[in-house]
């Protein structure tokens, strides 16, 4: 019998597998069929909600199989309320993401074939209790990823490289987006590997007992002191994550990957792929190194800061409508890293305990708005095909139902009370008050501009005098889009009224981290 | 007695050739044929041989001894252990493949595959000899065809030029190897009071400190020639360049690492103190081929020198493997050179069918490929995925240990290596969007078809072992690491 998890990680993939066998010609057999697979992890993951038991300390539905043994490793996944989260998040939005896809008209086969190995990674990356499968399924999502942009990404715009050469802008995003992650992942990979040959094993529950307290190097032929060791593997996993979360210096890949994927891979990039970062903190980063995190957690609430208020800054000074929403991700995961950063500074306590709290809530509640931001810009720009915010103006009157919407999702984005993303950023807030009281007062400031881009694009795109040239080429919103946004928008609402629904999830396993 | 499974194999290719070579040179689809059944025989008889091997036992196995100059000691002596028999299997794989590829060469195709078939025997000979003299015999027979194979059915511009440059470092190679077994000859003639060929006895022949590293550098080297280490590594991007497709994936596939693997059960094992007193230099050479090799292929503009200089990158990770002499170094270098293999053959095949159509391999004027032939597009893109060692495929399971193994002989190593993971990724990804994306140039759209089902066929058999090990390490990992075990006894021992 296979287990559970085991189940939702690789159904996936079978899908895929699936597809290929479908004829190329058959484009609705092969959407439907795509759309269909994709609601069986979701189902057994709302099953897996309701059978996990949030009372529990540790992880749940363990498995462990031989995947590696000669150094080490095997396959080995559980659950906890921080992965179970995720692995809803993730399930919840493929769907829509497919279904947002029923648009594209170029080699769906391969396009859907990619998505699901992309979603294989991306839950493999939160099922995993051993260090090098972790390291597997976080490289592997990269791929298809890399192609989805590369190939079905916007067909416009053109980005000069050096020695004036030029390439075409969803190559230069696709490409910036692989190499960059690659080079920070080197770092990981290296450290991943000082754990490993240091501590010989590459399970996690049991390097979460060994590896704090190891200082003694045996196999490593280093001639640093232990705590420096310690410091520089630290900062290797903090540079990798930090790079995928993005915080500030390291999110220049996000704007171009974000802008020229198409519609669905920008939903899943800023939904899930943006969370890996912020997991790998928590899952890895906090337990694995409880001293460094709590030495430097300054100046990583320091790059969080900068993120919260340059990504506000950024994201106001946009006039593409695209990069504004991709510019608001910066904004929001530096909360979630802030809220980690002050976890990490005082742990233990109970701010940090809310602190966490808050920042994991941020990061299912991210993954909501923001896959429904992109996804309504997506639903404009094919109307348009302009992302262009001067082009747009009064389109309200022409697509009412589609401006409500839009206004909705929005102040999901921006933290408005009612909706989830208040509770989240109040929680992060609350925690981190009385831990970096400067930074989170600096970080207030960053709220006000999300305030002020928000209702920016909201302004240039639906009121204002109406842009002569869109009356009577624009539809409303049809059918199938609303399907799409309706799920996202009734989570955003009953979690912002009742948010201990998924809190309670979280709780256990945030005051289980240390 | 036993089935001779081992001879058979051996022998297979060697067979084959004779009756190509008698049938007449006009009946070409008989020809064609006789080469497949006998490529598809010697492959079903290695994964046999494979799967049956007994990882729990280890050591050597299906071992078979006739004399052949009892006088002088020398035996035809064969037998596998974990570290030959992937390679036996690798060959198999490499041979029946690129007898499909090769299927429309219209050239002499009845001197190509004679030709291609001693080779293949010169190959599995060296893999499988358990006797010094036998495996120098088998690996002068793997090199001297490849000569006749570039010059005659290499590409037009460089052929000579590469035959010979190639032939004349491996002989050189192995003239120097060849003092270096000879002093052990006789060396053991002193220690075991008998002059043998024979391994199994001269690594009991427990040789002085001093004799060892004396004469280490000298089998090592010679050896690693072929294996493509630095300094000594240009023939091969050169060889590969100029070879025909199916001796290029023969040549970078199988046949560098008979330099790696004799440089380690000649080199290393029978001389174990030698290489615990040389290996820090050889690490540093290694280090070059993995750093260098991969700028040098991230600057080239030819399809397949790109292709050549990742081989000369990788290869350096065997040896940087194998010069660790810990498990996990050693081991991944064993699975390396599978990994390898498979994937390089994988790359020319491609290289190859690209070439066939476009008559170029000027990465500038290539582009929109993935739309005329998608096979061969996922496939390099698989092999590529391998060669960055992305994990989820061979190749990161192969390089993992490799690191592993550097991080305990010299940390800075690991660390510096790894910068070339960073190179692979940029070239690979450099020629997949130049070569596959992008649009085609109008003058060769019209005439570029897809690639031939023989193609699609040999192109996902390969694709097949690359993700299966991949995903399932297991299938190959314990193997090798009952190989690795070997060695480690005969260095502790020693």
């Amino acid at each position: 019998m296979i287990d559970l998890l085991t189940l939702i990680l690789f159904i996936p993939s079978l899908g895929a597998l699936l597809l290929l066998f479908l004829p190329r010609e058959q484009e609705k057999l092969i959407k439907w069929s795509a759309f269909v697979i994709s609601l069986v992890p979701l189902g057994l993951s709302i099953y897996l909600w309701t059978v996990f038991d949030a009372t529990k300390n540790g992880f749940q539905f363990e498995t462990t199989y031989v995947w590696y043994a000669a150094i080490h490793s095997s396959y080995h996944v559980g659950i906890d309320g921080l992965s179970l989260t995720m692995v809803m998040l993730t399930t919840l939005l493929m769907p829509l993401a497919i279904l947002a896809s029923f648009s594209i008209k170029d080699r769906i086969k391969s396009y859907m074939i990619l998505f699901f190995f992309l979603e294989t990674g991306l839950l493999g990356v939160f099922l995993s209790l051993d260090l090098l499968v972790f390291f597997v399924f976080y490289e592997i999502g990269l791929v298809p990823m890399f192609f989805i942009i590369n190939q079905w990404g916007s067909e416009h715009g053109e980005r000069e490289i050096w020695g004036g050469r030029k390439m075409s802008a969803r190559a230069y995003a696709s490409i910036k987006f692989m190499i960059y992650t690659m080079a920070a992942s080197l770092g990981l990979l290296l450290a991943i590997q000082l754990i490993g040959v240091s501590a010989g094993t590459y399970d996690l529950k049991e390097l979460f007992k060994v590896w704090p307290t190891l200082q003694t190097f045996n196999h490593i032929t280093l001639a640093w002191q232990p705590d420096t060791i310690k410091a520089v593997a630290f900062w290797a996993f903090v540079i990798a994550f930090a790079l995928k979360v993005p915080v500030w210096p390291f999110h220049t890949w996000l704007p171009d990957a974000h802008t020229e994927a198409p519609v669905a891979g920008s939903m899943i990039l800023a939904g899930v792929l943006l969370k890996l970062g912020a997991y790998g903190f928590l899952r890895l980063v906090l337990p694995l190194f409880p001293a460094q995190s709590a030495h430097y957690a300054g100046w990583l609430g320091l790059m969080a800061i900068l993120a919260i208020i340059l990504g506000a800054f950024a994201a106001y000074g946009q006039n593409d409508f695209k990069r504004l929403v991709a510019y608001s991700s910066v904004n929001h995961m530096g909360f979630v890293v802030l809220g980690i950063a002050a976890a990490a500074a005082a742990i233990g306590t109970e701010n940090a305990t809310i602190a966490l709290n808050g920042a994991v809530f941020q990061m299912f509640n991210h993954g909501l708005s923001a896959a429904g931001m992109f996804f309504l810009v997506g639903v404009i720009y094919e109307r348009t095909h302009t992302r262009n915010l001067d082009e747009y103006g009064g389109l309200f009157p022409l697509m009412p139902v589609y401006g409500g919407i839009l206004i909705f999702t929005a102040m999901g984005s921006l933290g408005l009370p009612g909706l989830s993303g208040f509770i989240s950023e109040f929680l992060v807030v609350r925690g981190s008050w009385p831990i970096f009281t400067l930074y989170t007062a600096l970080a207030m400031i960053g709220l006000l501009f999300t305030g002020a881009y928000v209702l920016k694009g909201i302004k240039q795109v639906l009121h204002g005098p109406l842009n002569e040239k869109w009356s009577g080429h624009i539809s409303e919103i049809n059918v199938r889009e609303i399907i799409v946004i309706t799920p996202l928008m009734i989570l955003m609402l009953w979690l912002g009224l009742w948010p201990s629904s998924v809190l309670e999830v979280i709780n256990r396993a945030v005051t289980m981290l240390f | 007695m036993q089935f001779p499974i081992i001879s058979f194999i051996v022998f297979t290719p060697a067979a084959a050739a004779a009756i190509i070579f008698m049938l007449p040179g006009e009946r070409k689809t008989e020809i064609r044929v006789t080469a497949l059944a006998a490529a598809a025989f010697a492959l079903i008889l290695s994964l046999w041989l494979y799967f049956s091997y007994n990882i729990a036992s280890g050591g050597y196995q299906f071992k078979e001894q006739y004399n052949w100059l009892p006088s002088m000691g020398i035996s035809y002596f064969v037998g596998i252990d974990g570290l030959s028999a992937p390679l036996v299997l690798l060959t198999g794989i490499v041979m029946l493949t690129g007898v499909l590829i090769s299927w429309k060469l219209d050239d002499r195709p009845r001197e190509f595959f004679a030709f291609l078939f001693i080779l293949a025997t010169g190959v599995f000979g060296v893999f499988v000899s358990l006797d010094l003299f036998m495996l120098f015999f088998f690996y002068e027979i793997a090199v001297f065809p490849m000569y006749l194979l570039i010059g005659i059915w290499g590409s037009k511009e460089t052929r000579e030029y590469a035959a010979m440059k190639l032939t004349l470092y491996l002989f050189i190679g192995s003239v120097v190897s060849l003092v270096g077994a000879l002093a052990m000859y006789f060396q053991a003639d002193a220690t075991l009071g008998k002059l043998t060929f024979n391994m199994l006895e001269l690594e009991k022949a427990g040789f002085s400190v001093s004799f060892q590293q004396l004469w280490f550098p000298f089998v090592f080297m010679g050896f690693a020639v072929l294996g493509g280490i630095f300094p000594f590594h240009n023939w091969s991007p050169d060889g590969h360049v100029a070879a025909p497709t199916a001796v290029s994936m023969f040549h970078a596939g199988v046949l560098m690492k008979l330099g790696a693997f004799a440089a380690l059960r000649v080199g290393v094992m029978l001389l174990p103190e030698g290489a615990k007193a040389h290996m820090w230099w050889i690490i540093l050479l290694a280090l070059v081929n993995v750093v260098y090799g991969a700028f040098i292929a991230s600057v080239q503009k030819d399809f397949k020198y790109v292709i050549g200089f990742s081989s000369v990158s990788h290869m350096g990770l065997v040896m940087l493997g194998f010069a660790t002499l810990n498990k996990d170094g050693m081991m991944g270098a064993g699975l390396q050179m599978f990994s390898h293999g498979v994937m390089t053959a994988l790359f020319f095949a491609v290289v190859g069918m690209v070439y066939d159509q476009a008559h170029t391999r000027e990465i500038p004027k290539l582009g929109g490929f993935a739309q005329k032939m998608p096979w061969a597009m996922v496939c390099f893109v698989i092999a590529g995925l391998v060669s960055m060692g992305m994990p989820g495929f061979s190749g990161f399971i192969a390089e993992f240990p490799i690191f592993m193994g550097a991080w305990q002989a010299s940390s800075w190593i690991a660390i510096i290596a790894a910068v070339s993971i960073v190179v692979t990724a940029s070239y690979i990804i450099r020629v997949i969007r130049n070569v596959f994306f992008g649009t085609m140039p109008a003058e060769m759209a019209s005439h570029i078809h897809d690639i031939s089902t023989l193609d699609k066929v040999a192109l996902v058999s390969l694709s097949i072992f690359l993700v299966g090990i991949g995903i399932y390490p297991s299938l190959m990992v314990p193997m090798v690491e009952s190989g690795v075990q070997n060695i480690l006894r005969l260095l502790g021992g020693a």
